[in-house]
């Protein structure tokens, strides 16, 4: 810790009071929450062998589990980014009665408890509920299937498309538009090739955010998943399966893989953001 | 100020089918298109769709959440959030958010203030880091408490000896909720006070000011809309916490239970109308969150242009 503060502290001078105080508690604090718990399921990792490590993390039931997982946050978010950005251009660019409360609704899901989001929608995709009976009708299984799994992760992702795209595009000058249009550009060239590049790069960080948080997800996906080893259980509920069987080295294994690649996807956020902003500043 | 004044005249001219100035006009208005708008049978189109997605995602599940929990009546309703495990889980959930929403404050005015207000190195990884727990998995954040209290972890055997329990307890429990809502308020104030820099705090010290009065009479007066949508957005994450905190709580009934882990076990039970009756509150609960949010916005702009105009004064 000590090691850490030392990096940190290395600054430029200031007038203003306070900086050892809050960053020396700042770094405690991430420490003793963040870090010490992340390294004990690292080095509880180590425990394990080569052998033992790589039988754990590519078991037929772990490459299933990740595959799920990937596979239908991939599909998730994919969706999430076509929704999203139709969401956001309706909101910013239209008026319609009760937009400001449906403006506000997009949220929902970052307040809505995850366990209360899953037992909603499988009560609402089940065989009999209200939509999945149609589905029922058709032969198409949405709740116990792969489709439910995307159907969850579709609603925890929905907030972040909508987010990140919507400010930027009330940002988007109108006149590079009515020049576009001046010079003869029919709406949908417009829109393809001077809106649209605007927002690319908001439209791909809000598709890492809603990626990255699909991955992770636990909460809603395991009442309407059915929990089917090798069908449809996820990374996450193999981890507590594990760690119901007392095989925490096993579990901490599959965590630190998962761990590593919620760490690459924030990288990858962060540096989609730099270039965001970067773009948008060089724009003003 | 003038490019906003600009852009106001600039409009005015390209909207022939806005405010027509006499009656005469009004009556036999022909609406001309816009070439920067979509042809009218185009918005409705993307409105409908819209509107038909955000209904089936969000507006469905909200109304499913309270049509099943009163399928069975008041009188159901009512028990099922009064009985003594449901009444034990409520107020556990309000304690651990007690816990845990105070402390995640002061580290995000701490962070925020030293991340804000002054330049070092590293700045960035460290916002990096602070994110992080939103990108882990919440059975992750679990695993890691249990790997260092559970009674094979690193100190489990010395908490054993001690005679205090942390898994499968309300410290386990306060811990794992304060890892997953470790960001929310840091978020919040960051990006915020960064924008605003730091020359009212430099200006409260030059005249004489102390660094706390600094603090207390400049900053946070500045600060406090995000810091209070900070502070309700943590505290919606910490009473609906789930994946890790179903890791390290055991979920005893009436000793380790909180809310979302005592709707699980009803739904389990097939005891639909009572886990619907307890989530009905959550869902109040994330409702009140979010007209908050846009009280707590609406404020901020409000207070944002008034400052505004009083600098245009000036």
């Amino acid at each position: 810790m000590g090691f850490i503060l030392a990096f940190f502290s290395k600054r430029k001078k200031s007038v203003l009071p306070g900086f050892g105080l809050s960053m020396g508690f700042s770094i405690f604090y991430l420490s003793l929450i963040v870090f010490l718990p992340l390294s004990a399921l690292v080095l509880k990792t180590f425990e394990l062998s080569l052998a033992e490590f790589w039988q754990v993390v590519a078991s037929e039931r772990a490459i299933a589990s990740y595959q799920l997982t990937f596979g239908a946050s991939l599909v998730a978010a994919l969706i999430n980014l076509v929704f999203g950005l139709l969401v956001a251009w309706v909101l910013v660019r239209y008026s319609f009665p009760g937009k400001k409360i449906i403006d506000a609704l997009v949220d929902l899901p970052f307040a809505l408890p995850t366990a209360v989001a899953g037992i909603a929608l499988t009560a609402l995709y089940a065989p009999n509920g209200w939509i999945g009976q149609f589905f029922h009708a058709a032969g198409i299984k949405v709740a116990y299937s792969v489709f439910g799994v995307t159907l969850a992760l579709v609603f925890i992702g929905l907030p972040f498309v909508v987010r990140t795209v919507q400010p930027v595009l009330e940002d988007v000058e109108k006149e590079l538009e009515e020049a576009a249009a001046s010079l003869g550009a029919s709406r949908l060239q417009t829109f393809a090739r001077v809106i649209f590049p605007a927002l690319l790069p908001s439209l791909l960080t809000g598709f890492a955010l809603a990626f990255a948080r699909a991955i992770g997800e636990y909460g809603s996906v395991v009442f309407i998943s059915g929990n089917m080893p090798f069908k449809t259980e996820i990374t996450p509920l193999l981890i507590m399966t594990r760690l119901e069987q007392f095989d925490y080295a096993g579990a901490a294994a599959l965590g630190t893989v998962m761990l590593l690649i919620s760490f690459l996807l924030l990288l990858v956020i962060n540096l989609l953001q730099h270039w965001s902003n970067h773009r948008y500043g060089a724009e003003k | 100020m003038s490019s906003v004044v600009a852009d106001k005249a600039h409009s005015t001219l390209l909207q022939p089918q806005g405010n027509p100035p006499n009656t005469a006009a009004a009556k036999n208005r022909i609406t001309i298109r816009q070439a920067t708008a979509e042809p009218l049978w185009l918005k409705v189109l993307l409105t409908g769709l819209a509107l038909s997605f955000l209904t089936l995602f969000l507006l469905l599940p909200l109304v499913i959440v309270f049509g099943e929990a009163f399928s069975k009546g008041w009188q159901v309703y009512v028990a099922s959030i009064t009985e003594p495990a449901a009444a034990h889980a409520i107020k556990l959930t309000l304690l651990a958010a007690a816990i845990a929403v105070p402390c995640n404050v002061i580290f995000g005015l701490g962070a925020s203030w030293a991340i804000a207000k002054f330049q070092f190195r590293g700045k960035q990884l460290l916002i990096t880091l602070i994110d992080l727990p939103i990108a882990v998995s919440p059975v992750i954040a679990g695993l890691c408490f249990m790997l260092l209290f559970g009674a094979r972890g690193w100190w489990g055997e010395w908490l054993n000896d001690h005679d205090f329990a942390v898994m499968f307890a309300v410290p386990g429990i306060v811990l794992a909720t304060i890892f997953i809502t470790f960001p929310f308020v840091a978020r919040e104030l960051i990006p915020l006070m960064q924008e605003q820099g730091r020359e009212q705090e430099e200006a409260a010290l030059t005249l004489g000011a102390s660094g706390w009065q600094t603090f207390r009479l400049v900053t946070l007066p500045s600060i406090k809309w995000a810091l209070l949508y900070g502070i309700i957005l943590c505290n919606a994450r910490a009473m609906g916490e789930f994946g890790a905190v179903s890791v390290v709580s055991g979920k005893i009934r009436e000793q380790t239970n909180t809310m979302p882990l005592h709707i699980e076990i009803l739904y389990n039970e097939y005891q639909f109308a009572a886990a619907f009756a307890v989530s009905s509150l959550l869902a109040l609960l994330a409702l009140l969150t979010l007209v908050l949010k846009s009280t707590l916005q609406w404020r901020a702009a409000k207070d944002y242009a008034e400052a505004a105009k009083l600098r245009a004064v000036e």
